[in-house]
């Protein structure tokens, strides 16, 4: 059954790096649902339900770890995946995803294989 | 944090971003101290601020051809003008560039933030920053043009933290002429 990704990252070139990846990976991809920061992801999320989110951290408005807070703690959101992938690469940033409840940490720069990998994972 | 150690982090992080993202291999320039927020009279500069206990500015520059290049690499599309496009994968190369830095300088500088980057294109512009540090400068040569990575790097006055978000900490101000 194809699944619906979220992309959520406030560079509009990395979504279409990501929206790319996601189309040459083998998962039974479904629509894909771009987002520029937090906030307006838990918008679109009111109205799309989706079965994985790929996150970047630092973004303007609601950062990524602000946007994963959020989604752990709504009963719609609670189960859905998250791929964190961002330039935050420090232990400490990689914990407090984990700790959120990050199901996978990619950093940037990546290679498709990296993403791919990573959603190899949880298909 | 000394002089040589930024150019080896820079060194590292920037070819690592060309060579993964970007497939383009990057040759050494000379590195250089510079007195005061060095950039070039044209072309394309994108700003980056961190903060922490250090804190500092960082900015990434280039001719506007080059970054055509650079996002048409990334983005593989062919781009013939400079559009929102252009400059949004130059403010991303900047993030990916710096914002591995950072994460190095973390381990012995302790957390810092990163602000949004700022991406400007004109010509005849400036740049001032309002810290008072050297700027370390490396320059990379590819396709007989210069790419540079400038970053200023101090120890805050105040010795915050992170409770301010960096990209509240504004250290560079342009002016256009």
């Amino acid at each position: 059954m194809p699944v619906d990704v979220m992309i959520v990252d406030d560079s509009a070139a990395i979504r279409k790096i990501l929206h790319r990846v996601l189309l040459q990976a083998d998962v039974p991809l479904g629509k894909v649902i771009e987002a520029g920061d937090g906030v307006e992801a838990l918008e679109k999320l009111k109205t799309h339900k989706v079965g994985l989110i790929l996150s970047d951290i630092n973004m303007p408005n609601m950062d990524g770890l602000a946007l994963l807070g959020a989604l752990k703690a709504q009963e719609a959101t609670r189960d859905v995946p998250v791929i964190m992938v961002t330039t935050e690469g420090s232990s400490s940033r990689v914990m407090e995803a984990v700790n959120l409840g990050a199901s996978g940490y990619v950093r940037k720069p990546f290679t498709a294989e990296q993403i791919k990998e990573k959603l190899a994972g949880l298909f | 944090m000394t002089h040589e150690k930024l150019v080896s982090l820079i060194r590292h992080s920037t070819r690592d971003v060309f060579t993964t993202m970007l497939g383009l291999e990057l040759a050494d320039g000379e590195p250089y101290v510079h007195d005061s927020a060095p950039g070039p009279s044209e072309g394309v500069i994108a700003l980056i601020g961190l903060a922490g206990r250090w804190a500092g500015s960082g900015t990434f520059s280039c001719t506007a051809p080059m970054a055509m290049r650079l996002a048409s690499q990334l983005l593989m599309q062919p781009y013939e003008a400079i559009n929102e496009e252009v400059l949004d994968a130059v403010g991303e190369i900047t993030n990916m560039v710096l914002g591995n830095v950072k994460t190095a300088l973390e381990e012995e500088l302790g957390p810092m933030g990163l602000s949004i980057p700022t991406v400007v294109y004109g010509r005849n512009f400036t740049t001032r920053s309002v810290a008072r540090s050297k700027w370390t400068v490396v320059p990379f040569h590819l396709d007989g043009e210069v790419i540079e990575v400038h970053l200023c790097l101090a120890p805050s006055r105040d010795g915050a933290t992170l409770g301010r978000p960096a990209r509240e900490q504004v250290t560079a101000v342009l002016s256009i002429e």
